[in-house]
């Protein structure tokens, strides 16, 4: 098998998604910067929440955990704070992670808690057949939107550099090699880094607003999107009303865990002569 | 032109996994690709420039591309070849 | 060394009880009346290198510890009323999962926000169906400082022993009054671990003794690289649709807390052996209710006290056997008939059970039980 194909749970193969959808190809571009990061297998877990593009841990040759609706980022906060050695990484949909879960999404930023999280934007719950989600575009349609959904939608990347994450960045599924390179980078950050990725639902969100198929919603995202590099010489009316996809934001700060570390080695140092246990903590808690 | 001799690419198909969703028939730069019974097939692997982005667009990771003379062994091992109706482009 | 007496909070015994079992991981939110928990966790963690957060709400703080348990830690949360009702879903998922857990219950009055420094006992029948689904849990019910430190060691041995997330269920008086202990030294405890898997060759996740069989537990991060999923599964770890697949984890999982109920039980008796009325209480209310016991016991009212510090699974034959020779059942509890209704189910011999429930966010005095009392002996 192909190298990359060394990373999946061949026996699981071929997966559950639909023709076309993008999640396969965001799935892909993971294994493919992991990869070229030569990660040790055995000391990566992925973590994932409900809904479509929640289900490729199930595909992936890891320790992989496939949680509750809008949880993926509390319990990945877990694993990483309790063993800080481990590459901790989080697959989430648009509605996993900013609606249900956008509470744990915007702490996990605020805490800058190193998990590398890829949010597979697809603008619509796929997994329930086709309702708006807090990233479908205003005026667009889902099966609970059928006079057009009325709401705004977040910038995500604005959000995520808002609530503190030190790396952020957004590609889509025709940008493959783009979105390879920025989730290695967002790998290599020491801190919390949200990649996200704008794919195609043909199922639902391509059918519902009559985008049309795989190949039609790739040119659509396409044409929606423009480098953040090009759109500076661009003049604005290119620009505007497109969402830009490049590395958005990079500012390295100390990084949740290893203040923790640090922490701990400073409050032992305080009880010298310390020895744990029982009458060690009691006697020292009056 | 460098008279370097061109380079040729063989295609892995896996057409177990495959899907038959156009996305890599459509955006090949060289229209190696076309569907064959609902399933991708290379009809032109000599157009094949090797530029990969059938296999990184791919959703089913069902199709890879390696340069002609490239050690199949290296970049794909047996356990990839005895996958039921593998279809071998070369 | 003299094992020195202390003057100790309930919910400090919790903690020191949690440490003493080798608590690595706590993640928990602000709650009256179980803050004191989280607060000298904060305190005592980082002293015994363990890790210590404060999640942004109840479900991030049990998520949180079911990822430090996968991850091979032993972990903690503790909170009340409006946190645990938070916590169900993910309750559910560490009971699917088979994942090592430990939540601590401080009850307050409720529904709601209730009131929040009141003592209530009405979070019964939520510790056990409190989320959706059959799943197995355990409850733990201690009645003064000194169980708050056992039944939490040993809700750690059983989390660890069967994979199973296990709740103690105390309340704001438990939780918040001192009592003076003498605790055990822990080096003489032996704290369980759950059984590991020898090497990741050929391991299933979840292949066990149908028979309520417990699978062998791999922590993340030692080259397993197992799946765990809140989908049903097959023994590999793999989702899976089929019925079968269902309903033999289904009855697993069932089975599990029935092997364990019998060599868990615990209860606190007095005088049963020719009760003719009996007490059957549990926490706070059983303090009182032991009072009333005794005080018409010296008036020659043959009366009995029986105090159960298992909640779930319910000691069936244990109610009906203390109860067998009883004219009259009294259960008096902080809330409207919540253990009631299970003494009625375990069947008292067909003796009346009186519901002595008080629920305006006091402690029962003994009084009213021991009026209780006199009122069937008539």
């Amino acid at each position: 098998m192909s190298s990359t194909l060394s990373y999946f749970r061949q026996e699981n193969l071929p997966h559950i998604w639909c023709p076309g959808c993008g999640h396969g190809t965001v799935t892909g571009s993971l294994i493919r910067a992991i990869q070229r990061l030569d990660l040790d297998k055995n000391k990566v877990c992925i973590v994932s929440g409900i809904g479509c593009s929640s289900r490729a841990v199930g595909y992936l040759d890891f320790d992989t955990l496939h949680t509750a609706h809008g949880r993926a980022l509390a319990f990945a906060t877990g694993i990483k704070l309790a063993r800080p050695e481990l590459k901790v990484i989080v697959m989430t949909g648009d509605g996993d992670c900013t609606a249900i879960g956008g509470n744990h999404f915007i702490h996990a930023a605020r805490r800058n808690i190193d998990i590398t999280t890829i949010v597979m934007n697809n603008n619509i719950y796929g997994m329930t057949s086709g309702q708006y989600s807090p990233m479908t575009p205003k005026g667009m349609y889902g099966t609970t939107a059928p006079y057009g959904n009325l709401e705004r939608s977040f910038d995500l990347c604005e959000l995520a550099k808002a609530a503190g994450a030190t790396y952020v960045a957004r590609a889509t599924s025709y940008h493959v090699p783009l979105l390879i390179d920025l989730i290695e980078a967002a790998l290599q950050n020491k801190g919390f880094s949200m990649v996200e990725a704008i794919v195609q639902c043909p199922t639902y969100f391509g059918r519902k607003n009559k985008v049309g198929g795989p190949v039609e919603m790739l040119n659509w995202i396409k044409d929606g999107v423009v480098n953040v590099k090009a759109a500076a010489s661009l003049p604005p009316e290119k620009v505007a009303g497109k969402k830009l996809i490049g590395e958005l934001h990079n500012a390295p700060a100390s990084e949740y865990t290893a203040d923790y570390d640090e922490l701990i080695a400073k409050v032992q140092r305080t009880y010298e002569g310390f020895q744990g246990g029982l009458y060690g903590c009691a006697s020292n808690s009056d | 032109m460098s008279d370097q001799p061109k380079k040729t690419y063989i295609l892995i198909v896996r057409e177990r996994y495959c899907k038959g969703c156009t996305i890599c028939v459509t955006f090949c730069p060289k229209h190696v690709l076309s569907l064959r019974g609902g399933k991708v097939w290379a009809e032109h692997p000599e157009l094949c420039i090797g530029c990969k982005m059938c296999e990184l667009r791919c959703p089913d990771f069902a199709i890879e591309v390696h340069e002609k003379g490239e050690e199949l062994g290296s970049g794909v091992d047996d356990m990839d070849l005895d996958l039921p109706p593998e279809a071998l482009h070369d | 060394m003299t094992r020195n007496a202390k003057l100790m909070q309930g919910n400090e015994a919790c903690t020191i009880g949690a440490l003493a079992a080798g608590l690595e991981f706590y993640a928990g939110y602000p709650i009256t009346p179980s803050t004191e928990i989280a607060e000298l966790c904060a305190e005592e963690l980082p002293k015994v290198g363990g890790k210590f957060i404060q999640m942004e709400d109840e479900i991030g703080s049990i998520a949180a510890c079911i990822g430090a348990s996968l991850a091979g830690k032993k972990a903690m949360t503790a909170t009340s009323g409006p946190g645990f009702s938070l916590m169900q879903e993910c309750l559910g998922y560490a009971s699917l999962t088979e994942v090592p857990l430990v939540i601590i219950d401080v009850q307050r009055m409720g529904p709601s926000t209730g009131m929040p420094t009141s003592p209530a006992q009405a979070d019964l029948m939520q510790a056990r169906w409190g989320t959706h689904g059959d799943h197995p849990v355990i409850v733990l019910a201690p009645g003064n400082v000194k169980e708050c430190f056992e039944l939490t060691f040993k809700a750690f041995d059983i989390a660890e022993t069967y994979r199973v997330p296990v709740i103690v269920l105390t309340d704001e008086i438990i939780g918040h009054m001192r009592e003076k202990v003498i605790l055990p030294d822990p080096a003489g405890l032996k704290p369980l671990r759950r059984a590991a898997p020898a090497s990741p060759a050929g391991y299933k996740p979840y292949a066990a003794d149908p028979d309520g069989g417990v699978p062998l537990m791999a922590p993340f991060g030692e080259g397993y690289r197992w799946h765990v999923t809140g989908l049903f599964h097959d023994e590999s770890g793999r989702p899976s649709g089929k019925s079968e697949v269902a309903d033999k984890l289904m009855r697993r999982l069932a089975r599990k807390v029935e092997k364990a109920a019998p060599l868990i039980e615990e209860h606190f008796e007095e005088s049963l052996e020719d009760a003719e009325i009996v007490v059957v209480s549990f926490g706070s209310s059983a303090m009182s209710s032991l009072s009333a016991v005794r005080r018409a016991r010296r008036e020659g009212v043959k009366a009995g006290m029986l105090r159960l510090k298992t909640m779930w699974p319910f000691p069936d034959e244990l109610v009906a056997r203390a109860a067998s020779r009883a004219r009259r059942v009294i259960v008096p509890e902080m809330n409207l008939g919540q253990l009631a209704l299970e003494v009625e189910r375990a069947g008292c011999g067909g003796a009346p059970v009186t519901r002595l429930g008080k629920v305006n966010g006091e402690l029962f005095r003994p009084e009213e039980v021991y009026a209780s009392i006199m009122e069937a002996v008539k």
